[in-house]
């Protein structure tokens, strides 16, 4: 069987067995990435929402810096944030470097641009028309925010998965976390020390778990997204 | 719908945060170990770690990577105590002041691997240098490391005393990691400077012979040192000095002795705690 084969079985031997590092590397990833792109809506939806209805001197920079922001190199932000938290760095006082908190921190730079691009073209998909009359009606500005939130539910929740999947699988946890095992391995740098050890088959099969663990997010939302579109 | 998210939200927040964001802990118990990436790979930090946050009480965070960086992580106080293996690169910062109390822990040797048949004409050559100008005028492909790490600091250096200036279509710089460079050295049938530890752990993926070892500029030697309290604001010097002690206590080395003997079938280290370079 080829090396992918193997690699492929043993993801599956590695989970079914209940190897309890692999485990924890696993659910680590999780609770990273996935804090990191909650944080990120927390600050994505409302910096989305304001930029897409707002009108200010500016906002066409703003906006073309969130949509630059969409890609930005997970290596550079690694870097950038990883000379912030470092002892000497202006952040450095909080001892947060080779912490999961420092991969919360890379992960949402990473993510919150996503999300406030994907928020802005949602809401700026609903007519406008729409929320003249809403306001026409007597809406009150927070309720046809809600009204408007809510509408564009579905695209926005294409920004949950576009956040989470960009962070779960980015680069910058290896300078940010340090890849120590017990505390700060997580699966991608999991995947660079094995291919790096040699273990080819080891760092196939931490492959296969983040696609699996990708999957599953993204069906998951997907099936809430699609169904309640039904 | 938005509701339902947010709340999710809130118990992701709530569940989660107080495990991931939770400041660290009593700041003096947390030791910085930067190190070369052999002592990681090789798996001896994974077993010397435990025994001594175990002995001591400290939580020890390895960052692993080329001795290069090891070093200027530590001058820059980013870092509290580091393991490397580079001698005269380890001496300029102990001159400069930023590093202290340079001692031996350990040796094993480098090598220098290449096809089995060795267009250039090396096997069995006793010195080093002479096998690298062979390889340098018969253009032979020969992969370097490329990344200031301690096995690329000693390849530089060998270059240097041969009087040949490394470049050329034969001569590939990796950028990467003793284990991605041997596989490149592999696949393109060429010559390769590594240490033996790395190679024994890739037995499965390399087949390329040993043709040069055993010389005297080929040892590998491994030293412990603290970093000076005055490259940084937040360096925990007791800790530091703490794990350099570790490294060269008896119980230690006893452990290093014995490393590697039931994987490979001898071990990949030699304690040498007390001796002086001189000495080797």
């Amino acid at each position: 069987m080829g090396l992918f084969g193997q690699g492929v079985l043993e993801a599956f031997r590695l989970l079914l067995a209940g190897d309890p590092e692999v485990w924890q590397i696993t659910w680590l990833s999780l609770q990273v990435s996935a804090g990191a792109t909650a944080l990120s809506l927390l600050v994505g939806i409302p910096l989305g929402a304001l930029l897409a209805l707002a009108r200010f001197p500016g906002r066409a920079l703003a906006v073309s810096l969130v949509n630059t922001g969409m890609g930005l190199p997970p290596v550079v932000v690694g870097l950038f944030v990883t000379i912030l938290l470092w002892r000497n760095g202006a952040l450095g006082f909080l001892e947060l470097l080779y912490t999961p908190s420092a991969m919360v921190a890379g992960q949402f730079v990473i993510a919150a641009p996503i999300v406030t691009g994907l928020t802005l073209a949602a809401v700026q998909q609903v007519p406008e028309a729409f929320r003249l009359q809403m306001l026409g009606l007597g809406a009150s500005r927070a309720q046809m925010l809600w009204v408007l939130l809510k509408e564009a539910r579905l695209p926005m929740l294409a920004a949950v998965m576009a956040g989470f999947g960009g962070v779960i699988s980015e680069g910058a946890s290896m300078v940010l976390g340090g890849n120590i095992r017990g505390s700060t391995r997580v699966l991608t740098t999991a995947t660079v020390l094995e291919t790096g050890k040699g273990n080819f088959d080891l760092a196939i099969a931490m492959s296969v778990i983040l696609l699996l663990i990708t999957f599953l997010v993204n069906w998951a939302l997907s099936f809430i997204q699609q169904h309640r579109r039904a | 719908m938005i509701t339902r998210l947010a709340a999710v939200l809130w118990l992701v927040l709530a569940g989660l945060l107080p495990s991931t964001m939770g400041p660290a802990a009593a700041q003096s118990s947390i030791v910085i170990v930067s190190t070369t990436t052999s002592t990681q790979d090789s798996g001896l930090l994974d077993v010397l770690v435990p025994m001594f946050e175990k002995q001591t009480g400290l939580t020890v965070k390895t960052i692993s990577v080329g001795t290069g960086q090891a070093l200027a992580l530590a001058a820059r106080g980013e870092a509290d105590v580091t393991l490397a293996h580079a001698p005269s690169l380890e001496k300029k910062y102990v001159d400069e002041g930023k590093m202290t109390n340079r001692r031996l822990v350990m040796y094993n040797d480098f090598i220098v691997i290449g096809p089995a048949d060795d267009p250039a004409r090396i096997k069995g050559l006793p010195r080093a240098l002479d096998a690298l100008k062979r390889i340098a005028e018969s253009q032979s492909r020969f992969v370097s490391r490329g990344d200031k790490s301690g096995t690329h600091t000693l390849e530089l250096a060998l270059w240097k005393q041969a009087g040949i200036e490394p470049k050329g279509a034969w001569y590939i710089e990796s950028g990467q990691g003793m284990g991605q460079t041997l596989g490149i050295a592999n696949d393109r049938r060429a010559y390769a400077l590594t240490d033996r530890a790395t190679l024994l752990a890739f037995q499965k993926r390399v087949d390329l012979p040993i043709l040069v070892e055993k010389d005297r500029p080929l040892l590998n030697i491994y030293s412990v040192m603290e970093v000076n309290p005055a490259n940084g604001p937040r360096v925990n010097a007791r800790g530091g000095k703490a794990f350099a002690d570790f490294m060269l206590a008896p119980e230690t080395q006893a452990v290093i002795k014995s490393f590697g003997v039931d994987k490979y079938g001898q071990p990949l280290f030699v304690p040498v705690a007390g001796k002086k370079d001189e000495d080797l």
